[in-house]
């Protein structure tokens, strides 16, 4: 690798973004100075408390709701894990049906598989070749013994835009209790829990500018549900812990900062977006995009390129300077293909040689332009090195008897 | 999470192509899994004299194949055939255990085309 000179372009933004100055700037007295416990009840503790408190009325404000319907968490894992098992075993019940797509995070997938196997059912609900789901199957999908409908608001690897409003309001006209997995889409999506219909979102700070190891859990008030960690009652009883102060002031400044800049900073990811998705696939021979073309959120552009495997392809990048990825980070170093990619009936071959491209605020046209032109030349590099091409194209079971 | 060696051998990958008229092809994995390793091997007078490989796969699959071509070139066909999926993994000096199976699948490649080259030897006879 050559030093110095190497470029460093990060187009990977779904994975995490860096923390603003601003941000690091409001965390740093509680670390040292101001580092009491919000539970204490001298000066110490009543400094923290307060700041915990404005904080939660950031986030509050950023989603539209009031601030004692935010609980912070650890991250948007625990929150969506504390949505699902939180509603679905509230007071002990055991059984019942649980609604979601098959496209969601496997920070929802896994508690929904968990409680399958404890004894409840579960409808994954399909996605179109477009990457969306059909509110009209979720609704179909409607028994009289769900307890829970939990449809993501945008999808993190191919960015794709769900219809949670309609699922909003078919959840509230069945009384049924309806989670959203916001992670992607804060900052981007204007979001008012009251007016979508919303029940449960969850966040994460570091998806938005904000540090890690810190997140959030709207819960509409009167909503049934069940804590998961137990302890001294903090969050009002739902997730006992002692608060992670400069986390909480973190991810309040970056709540506050997503909504004041969202407009601006969409624009122009809108823009850089655009040019990728019109681009790439005019630049590289047998590159196509994935997930619906305008249904997406303003910062993904996700392509899949025939005849190569995406590993290949993120190193090679990364060797120009660019950071990429192949889907989601949470699952890079497993042989499966993306889940979300077979669920839009793309091929296992196909869904192998996949590229994400995430921006953000600080990207600028020229680093597109300079990806534009790195890319085609590793697209063909790698496909020299491909058995598999145009006249020789990649049939089931090619290759050989050993799998 | 990639040696140097492993990515040496992923940015400069040696004996990358075809052998049009190869005494031996060895054809593994499958494109769903997401690896499929091509290789040709070229025999004069018992010893490899020509290797080559084409690969769909990931960097680790990539740089085995090159590898294997390094370690077999030059050898006699015996001592190709001992070349085991380890000496592959060590030559590259490690490998993330999730892509061990990428040094199994080019040292099965390699006794393939071997298979493959005795196959036809025994036929001409």
């Amino acid at each position: 690798m050559t030093a110095g000179k190497r470029r460093s372009i990060y187009f990977d933004h779904s994975a995490t973004t860096s923390v603003l100055p601003e941000v690091a700037d409001a965390m740093r007295p509680y670390f040292s100075d101001k580092y009491g416990n919000a539970s204490s009840l001298h000066s110490f503790g009543r400094e923290a408390r307060s700041s915990i408190e404005r904080a939660r009325a950031s986030v509050a404000s950023l989603l539209g709701c009031d601030p004692s319907e935010v609980f912070f968490t650890s991250s948007g894992t625990e929150a969506d894990n504390l949505a699902i098992s939180g509603v679905a075993t509230y007071r002990g019940r055991s059984k019942g049906h649980i609604i979601t797509t098959a496209i969601e995070h496997h920070a929802v997938l896994e508690p929904c598989e968990r409680l399958r196997r404890l004894g409840f059912d579960l409808t994954l609900v399909p996605v179109s070749k477009d990457g969306i789901v059909d509110s009209g199957d979720v609704e179909r999908a409607v028994r009289d013994d769900t307890v829970l409908i939990s449809v993501m608001m945008a999808n993190n690897e191919i960015g794709t835009i769900q219809p949670y409003k309609e699922v909003g309001s078919i959840a509230a006209s069945h009384g049924i209790p309806f989670h959203t997995d916001a992670v992607q889409a804060i900052g981007k999506l204007p979001i008012n829990v009251k007016a979508d219909r919303v029940d449960l979102l969850s966040l994460s700070a570091h998806k938005f500018h904000g540090p890690k190891g810190v997140g959030a859990l709207y819960v509409k008030k009167g909503t049934e549900i069940e804590p998961m960690i137990r302890g001294g009652g903090q969050e009002r009883g739902l997730r006992s812990s002692t608060e992670n102060v400069p986390g909480i002031v973190g991810l309040g400044v970056a709540a506050e900062i997503a909504k004041r800049d969202r407009e601006r900073t969409c624009s122009k990811m809108k823009g850089l977006r655009d040019k990728l998705i019109e681009e790439i696939p005019r630049l590289v021979p047998r590159a196509y995009l994935n997930g619906h073309p305008t249904k997406r959120l303003v910062n993904n552009a996700h392509f899949r390129f025939d005849f190569i495997e995406g590993e290949g392809l993120i190193l090679q990048l990364d060797l120009k300077g660019v950071a990429a990825s192949t889907g989601s980070a949470c699952s890079t170093g497993s042989p499966d293909p993306s889940h979300v990619l077979l669920a839009m009936g793309i091929s296992h071959e196909q869904a192998h040689g996949s590229l994400r491209l995430t921006l953000g605020r600080d990207n600028t046209e020229e680093e597109v332009v300079y990806l534009l032109g790195v890319l085609p030349e590793v697209v063909s590099r790698l496909r020299e090195i491909s058995p598999f091409n145009e006249s020789r194209p990649i049939t089931q079971g090619e290759g050989g008897s050993r799998v | 999470m990639y040696s140097d060696k492993v990515m040496d051998h992923f940015t400069n990958p040696r004996n990358v192509g075809e052998i049009p008229d190869a005494d031996g092809i060895g054809k593994v994995g499958n494109p769903q899994c997401g690896d499929v390793m091509w290789l040709y091997i070229k025999v004069k007078d018992d010893i490899i004299t020509d290797i080559k490989f084409k690969t769909f796969g990931c960097g680790a699959a990539i740089a085995t194949s090159s590898m294997i071509t390094e370690l077999a070139k030059g050898k006699t066909v015996e001592e190709a055939k001992v070349i085991s999926r380890g000496d592959v993994a060590n030559a590259l000096e490690g490998l993330p255990p999730q892509k061990l199976h990428c040094s199994n699948l080019a040292a099965d490649a390699l006794r393939e085309a071997i298979k493959d080259y005795e196959a036809k030897k025994a036929t001409k006879g």
